[in-house]
């Protein structure tokens, strides 16, 4: 036993200096990922913040119990389970058609510059790409006066609930689809062109060589990424909602995000934020672990 | 013979609607910029006037007299640049000095490490525990509050932890034989070995501080430390455009969305100027994250 001891204390030695290099990085994940998630315990709490954790009492589960009352989590929930499966339903495909239609295009030049333009959006924030989609859709604006130009009536998208998630899932699509269609293009690339060309010898059309070829053999990528995509279903993009919404659509903008950051730092109700949080985390938790689960399970390489 | 002509209708068919379909997604994408860059560049009864802004209407360069006047502007861009030059290199700096020893087997407690490393990306704190941390940590209200708790991406690290896992460890053996010492190695073999990957993560790194919000709105307060996204947040918002420094009360009434528009160009113009040298490091980029994410 001592000598094994020894050699232990001797490999910590000969390694001292991975050890170190891997120390800022401990304290990193300690102080800023793992103390929060102890801070979760003020969801069990009525926090003051000049008391702290050690000093704020203890509420048991108060906290939940109040959000399970309130109508607004109901709606909370309601809007980023439906805005979530929209975007999904809707979404989903877009990326996978137009890496099919981009993967078509015969000319290198022509294709280049799809791509650089269609991925454009995804360099930019939220911050600015929503902030152009709201001078787009403005009373003033380019779709405005396109609906006078044909005799409509103005029709003022911001304030407008009902409006709310169809421009959150376009405009989601518009900055997303683009980029998204990078991993299917590399699907499609590694498959192996004699299956096309066979296919075409056989007499196959397009469209049967897309169906035949190109989408079976892209559909494991497709399943994966439906599957870790249905996992992230309780993040229903806040940052755009963030910036898309404002109090006239509340009743059907308002997400776990963007509900969890108003109450929680405008109003300063950081246990019930936090509760709200902390339910929204633990749901997302299990989805994505079982979506990973699944996909390992259908045979799939899971993101970990 | 019926046959050929049928396929070559369904062909054709398919051709139509896949360039229809491909023409509305590239104009949806596009036109918005476009309706932007030109509305930045009308005259302010343009503006009011509205209208497809497929040029530029009374040409007028005004906006950015005003939004270029604005101090504001100007202290965002510093904060900006110096954030995300910062930002970056403590971020991938870290991120590789962590990721090595977590390459090797050897490392006591590597496996628990990543572990930890991995639960993290699934689960965390929330908006209200991190804050309070950051709070606590004195950060509030400082240029280090975007950049200490966002240090390292646990996405970043694994990739590079796995890059590092694949270089040969006969490199590093006969470096030790000749006395260098695990640091020595690192910083002259691992690293220079790895400047793809290093390239791919600065850039990843660079992309999201310039385009942080979020954390800007939640933790800076005065408005001399804002950076540009958030300067265009409090631009926009504000009815008051005087409170922002900006001159020409004359023009208030009329200008907002020349300005508005100007000001988001402003913000987007060096990203759209580095945007076309960047973008193919980016693709191959996603591809390792894809491949082993």
């Amino acid at each position: 036993m001592p000598v094994l001891k020894n050699e232990l204390s001797k490999a910590i030695h000969r390694d001292r200096l991975l050890y170190l290099m891997l120390l800022p990085g401990l304290i990193y994940f300690i102080v800023y990922r793992y103390v929060p998630m102890g801070g979760l315990v003020i969801a069990f709490q009525r926090y003051f913040p000049l008391r702290g954790f050690a000093g704020s009492e203890w509420v048991g589960l108060a906290n939940f119990e109040r959000i399970f009352r309130s109508p607004e989590i109901v709606r909370v929930f309601r809007n980023t389970l439906t805005l979530s499966l929209a975007k999904i339903v809707f979404g989903f495909p877009v990326p996978i058609v137009l890496a099919i239609i981009i993967n078509e295009i015969r000319i290198g030049s022509v294709k280049k510059t799809v791509q650089t333009l269609t991925y454009l959006p995804h360099f930019l924030s939220w911050a600015v790409f929503g902030e152009i989609i709201l001078v787009f859709l403005s009373g003033n604006g380019a779709i405005n006066h396109i609906i006078s130009a044909l005799g409509g009536e103005k029709i003022y998208f911001l304030i407008e609930p009902i409006l709310f998630q169809p421009i959150a899932v376009i405009s989601a699509i518009l900055k997303n689809s683009g980029w998204g269609t990078i991993v299917y293009l590399a699907a499609i690339s590694s498959i192996d062109p004699q299956l096309y060309e066979a296919a075409k010898m056989d007499g196959a059309s397009r469209l049967q060589r897309i169906r035949h070829i190109t989408l079976p053999s892209i559909k494991s990528v497709i399943v994966i990424l439906l599957i870790i995509r249905i996992g992230y279903i309780m993040d229903a993009g806040f940052h755009q909602v963030l910036v898309l919404y404002n109090d006239a659509v509340l009743e059907t903008a308002d997400i776990f995000g963007t509900y969890t950051y108003r109450v929680g730092l405008s109003q300063g109700e950081y246990s019930l934020a936090t509760a709200v949080g902390l339910f929204q985390g633990v749901v997302g938790f299990a989805l994505v672990w079982m979506a990973n689960r699944f996909a390992k399970r259908i045979g799939e390489e899971g993101i970990w | 013979m019926k046959g050929r002509s049928i396929r070559f209708n369904a062909d054709t068919v398919l051709g139509v609607i896949s360039t229809l379909f491909l023409v509305v997604f590239l104009i949806a994408v596009v036109y918005p910029f476009v309706y932007t860059i030109n509305l930045s560049l009308s005259n302010s009864d343009a503006a009011l006037r509205g209208g497809l802004f497929l040029l530029p209407q009374g040409f007028d360069v005004n906006s950015y007299h005003t939004v270029l006047g604005s101090r504001f502007i100007w202290s965002g861009y510093v904060n900006s640049v110096f954030v995300t030059v910062l930002g970056t290199f403590v971020q991938v700096l870290f991120t590789a000095l962590m990721a090595y020893p977590l390459s090797k087997r050897r490392v006591k407690g590597q496996r628990f490490l990543n572990g930890m490393v991995v639960f993290s990306m699934l689960f965390n704190g929330g908006i209200i525990p991190t804050f309070l941390v950051v709070r606590a940590t004195g950060l509030l209200d400082t240029h280090l509050a975007l950049i200490l708790p966002i240090l390292i991406s646990p996405f970043n690290l694994i990739i590079l932890r796995s890059f590092f896992s694949n270089i040969p460890g006969s490199l590093e053996e006969s470096a030790t034989i000749d006395g260098a010492n695990d640091l020595r190695i690192f910083f002259t073999i691992i690293i220079p070995l790895s400047k793809a990957a290093l390239a791919t993560i600065s850039l990843w790194s660079a992309v999201f501080l310039w385009n942080d919000f979020f954390n800007a709105l939640i933790y800076l307060q005065d408005r001399t430390k804002f950076v540009l996204p958030l300067m265009l947040r409090e631009i926009i918002a504000s009815a008051n455009l005087a409170d922002l420094d900006l001159q020409g009360d004359d023009m208030l009434q009329t200008t907002t969305e020349t300005i508005k528009a100007a000001t988001i160009m402003v913000v987007t113009l060096p990203i759209l100027l580095v945007y076309p040298f960047i973008q193919r490091y980016f693709v191959k980029g996603a591809l390792i994250g894809s491949v082993k994410g």
